[in-house]
């Protein structure tokens, strides 16, 4: 795995609005550091594909971005969102939260109902105005509602993976934050399932700005339009996700998508 | 600065709700705290006066058996030797473990070892029960079934540390046997199947293998219930006799110190020296209990170190 | 050789089996004599007449009435002034507290306060509520009493139910925003419902059966009370909580040590069958319930 050298980097120039950015960003879990200087720059209404092998440092990153590793881990290094940095001690976590949503790798639905699995996300965010249509329609965003609409009222956990999935994005959409960091939404579900939430994701970058994590390469080449390619903590390629997957420019970039890794 | 801005720089709602409830569950808990400190606090100021205000030795106290603090002797010293009490308490509290242990590890064996579907099925109920019998029906039955039955077969009055472990014995029992279960099923499963695969047979594997793994975790569940015994009060009072004796066999009429402190505590007056000296027996109970906790704590602590 | 030992440790084995399945079966009698005696002996001795009059001192025929209520209503007040500290305590515990020092300290303090005799407890309320506070041997000295002696159950029960709820469920109330409070008292309280039922009701289970802590806190005695007054500050009233009061498992202590009443052996054995009946109705509640709640909430039913 050391043959790669992890000091050099490959990252494209981007030219597009920033939705948000991390500058020198370091993830420390006690004393061991899982993040290395890391530095991206997110376009708005875009997708953005993370990839690497497990341990890579993926998830550290990403929940790194919605402030969810505070407490469990040190950040360091800057993360630039509305021209602030949101990761300074006095800002306000919540507000970081609610306006850059997650989607986990395994669904976690509440153990209420369907409809109150949303219902609850907009009444604590203050968005108690047409709750139905509002329910419906973040449903609908998720491709779920043809599904569920004859059962709002039965239990969450009574759906299948796939359907909860999709639940749980739309309980983050619902509450329209302005970024949608995904882990792994579809590492859990079957291939048409897996399909939909693709098929979603196109429809929701028209409003979002969208960061994935994936181990499926093809997933990753079909619906993001950039690429980075983490390799033990380090951000060693980010670029146009069909020049990262037709010429890479990092050995080590060459040899993962080849699958001839490590 | 736009709005985004400010909201992502100042404090809202959802910061003082977190720091509301962070401090009124730290309250809730540091009143716990306060209250706990202030139980051992008054018990000792009160336990210590028989040493500091009426000046009895604190041997005297711990080895004398002589028990009459109302009185004064005839070298002209309070009487107030808690020997008697002292060893009771302890006879009562081994004698029941002794008899306790080897049925909550048969129990306990049965229900992990020998039968774990059916067999717990059958016997988390009976633990559940004997854990919910409550300590004076308890001592009831020992008072008209115990007591009896002792007295036919020993003769004396019945009363006496051997009633006193017997009903102790069974108000401990669900207690280590719970205990036993949890360090057993702790036993990793591969260390039976290397055992039986060796060609041992299954008692071999228990005795040799799975009971050696668990012993820190079977003693920390008699230690559990050896405080359990210790600091019983109730029941053992209905069945010891209560009369402040060294007891000279265990069916000879005793006294330990919860059945003592039951039995006196509402005959005494605050302040005067037979009253501090029931206090002194609830400091020596409570010193007690925090030993029992501090060798189940060691106790534990080596278990992990092995694993 | 070989052959011979072997034969020796499967020898060995069964009669270790036997004996270990001997031992249980002995268990299992002395629980189903237990539970046998006090029945059998108990229920004859409880009639309508027993459970709706008065007990009397000195002569005999007395009943359980009061006792009976007096139980039900110290168990109320004290769930009703543990359980907030205990939930807090707990909800400390499992979502705030960071290893360190003082929550380690803050662990061993419940377990030394779990470990403490109740009698030691009793003893302490008679110090501080009854004589400092002048509570005097009241509902209200037998209830705190009686909060201790709950207190650490009921902590350990809460933090135990709230950890027994997913980490994935907390990270989705965070991520939408939420604070931690909300998170807590939204969606892991409500998920922990089941748990925390069933310890509740499991430790009302224990408090209904304890005497210890109440006989020098609660009193040994019932004065004449009248269930038609409805004014908890007026002397005579069922409701006063500054009354002293002799609970059911205290009557039965107190009957076996007076050595008074005449008829104390069948009173007793009645009052034990009627303690012994509420407390398994209890233990079964509390199955029941913590199982219907936790079907409900998973989706199942
Ligand atoms: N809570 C934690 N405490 C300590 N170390 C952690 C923690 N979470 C992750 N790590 C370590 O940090 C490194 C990066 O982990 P991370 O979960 O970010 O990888 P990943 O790329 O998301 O992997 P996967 O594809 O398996 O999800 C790993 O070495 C992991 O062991
Ligand atoms: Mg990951």
């Amino acid at each position: 795995m050391n043959k790669y050298t992890l000091s050099e980097n490959y990252l494209t120039e981007i030219t597009d609005p920033i939705a948000i950015e991390t500058k020198h960003l370091n993830v420390f879990y006690g004393k061991k550091q899982a993040t290395f200087d890391a530095n991206l720059k997110f376009p708005k209404h875009k997708i953005t594909a993370l990839i690497g092998a497990s341990g890579s440092g993926k998830s550290t990153f990403l929940r790194s971005l919605n402030r969810l590793n505070d407490e469990i881990a040190t950040v360091t290094g800057e993360i630039k969102y509305q021209d602030i940095d949101i990761n300074r001690k006095n800002i306000n976590v919540y507000e970081v939260r609610r306006q850059i949503g997650m989607v986990f790798q395994h669904p976690n639905p509440f153990a209420k109902s369907i409809y109150e699995n949303i219902a609850f996300a907009l009444r604590q965010n203050g968005m108690t105005d047409n709750l139905d249509q509002r329910v419906e329609k973040s449903l609908k965003d998720a491709a779920l509602w043809d599904e569920v609409k004859d059962k709002l009222t039965t239990s969450a956990l009574s759906l299948s993976g796939g359907q909860q999935q999709r639940l749980c994005i739309a309980r983050a959409i619902a509450v329209q934050p302005d970024i949608l960091l995904m882990d792994e939404p579809t590492s859990a579900l079957d291939p048409i399932s897996s399909r939909k939430i693709e098929t979603t994701m196109q429809e929701l970058k028209k409003n979002y700005t969208i960061i994935i994590v994936t181990h499926n390469m093809q997933q990753a080449a079909r619906a993001s339009d950039l690429t980075a390619f983490f390799h033990l903590g380090h951000v060693i390629e980010y670029n146009r996700t069909k020049k990262l997957f037709t010429t890479p420019k990092m050995p080590a970039t060459e040899d993962y998508i080849s699958g001839h890794f490590g | 600065m736009n709005k985004m801005q400010q909201r992502l720089l100042h404090p809202s709602k959802a910061t003082r709700q977190d720091r509301f409830g962070k401090t009124i569950s730290l309250i809730c808990i540091g009143f716990i705290m306060i209250l706990t400190v202030s139980i051992i606090g008054f018990i000792a100021i009160h336990g210590l006066a028989t040493f500091f205000e009426n000046h009895v030795s604190v041997m005297q106290f711990i080895f004398s058996s002589n028990w009459n603090p109302g009185q004064l002797g005839k070298n002209g010293q309070p009487q107030v030797g808690a020997f008697a009490m002292i060893v009771a308490s302890f006879a009562v509290t081994l004698l029941a473990a002794i008899l306790a242990t080897p049925f909550a590890i048969a129990v306990a064996l049965y229900m992990t070892e020998l039968a774990p579907k059916r067999g717990a099925k059958m016997l988390q109920p009976v633990i559940e029960l004997l854990v919910g019998i409550p300590s004076v029906v308890y001592g009831f039955i020992g008072l008209v079934v115990i007591v009896p039955a002792i007295r036919s077969v020993f003769g004396g009055t019945g009363f006496g540390i051997l009633a006193g472990s017997i009903v102790l014995f069974v108000m401990i029992l669900p207690t280590i046997t719970s205990l036993t279960i949890d360090s057993l099923q702790q036993v990793p499963d591969h260390y039976r199947k290397a055992s039986l695969a060796l060609g041992a047979t299954k008692w071999q594997t228990i005795y040799k293998v799975i009971l050696r793994a668990a012993l820190p975790g079977i003693l920390t569940a008699i230690v559990f219930g050896m405080a359990r015994a210790f600091g019983e009060a109730l029941a053992v009072q209905m069945v010891i006799g209560n009369a402040a004796l060294t007891p000279t066999s265990l069916t000879s009429p005793t006294a330990t110190l919860t059945s003592q402190l039951t039995s006196q505590m509402g005959d005494t007056i605050m302040g005067t020296l037979p009253n501090n000296a029931l206090w002194s027996l609830a400091l020596v109970l409570l010193i007690m209990s925090v030993i029992f906790n501090l060798l189940i704590k060691v106790v534990g602590k080596r278990g992990e170190m092995k694993k | 050789m070989k052959n011979s030992v072997n034969k020796k440790a499967e020898h060995a084995n069964q009669i270790a089996l036997l004996i270990i399945k001997a031992m249980v079966g002995v268990v299992v009698l002395i629980l189903m004599a237990l539970l046998g005696y006090i029945l059998i002996t108990g229920i004859p001795n409880v009639s309508w007449h027993f459970l709706t009059s008065p007990s009397k001192d000195f002569g005999a025929g007395g009943g359980i009435v009061n006792e009976l209520f007096n139980s039900v209503y110290i168990l109320i007040i004290t769930l009703v002034i543990s359980c907030p500290l205990a939930l807090g305590a707990g909800i400390y515990l499992a979502e705030f507290a960071k290893p360190s020092f003082l929550t380690n300290t803050m662990r061993t303090t419940i377990e030394v306060l779990s470990s403490l005799p109740s009698i030691v407890i009793g003893l302490f309320g008679y110090l501080v509520l009854v004589i400092k506070f002048q509570f005097d041997f009241s509902i209200i000295s037998g209830a705190f009493a009686l909060m201790f002696v709950n207190i650490p159950l009921l902590t350990r029960n809460t933090e135990e139910s709230l950890k027994a709820v997913s980490h994935s469920q907390r990270e989705a109330g965070w991520a939408l925003g939420l604070s931690k409070w909300r998170t807590i008292l939204k969606i892991i309280l409500p998920a922990a419902v089941p748990g925390l039922v069933t310890g509740i009701i499991l430790s009302a289970g224990r408090i209904f059966g304890e005497a210890a802590a109440l006989i020098f806190t609660a009193g040994q005695s019932t004065p004449v009370i009248s269930y038609a007054n409805w004014n908890p500050f007026s002397s005579t009233s069922f409701l006063n909580p500054m009354r002293p009061t002799e609970t059911l498992a205290v009557h039965i202590w107190k009957l076996n040590t007076d050595g008074i009443t005449p008829d104390a052996t069948q009173i007793s054995s009645g009052a034990s069958a009627v303690l012994i009946i509420v407390i398994l109705s209890i233990i079964l509640l509390s199955r029941f319930l913590g199982n219907y709640l936790y079907k409900k909430m998973s989706g199942t039913k």
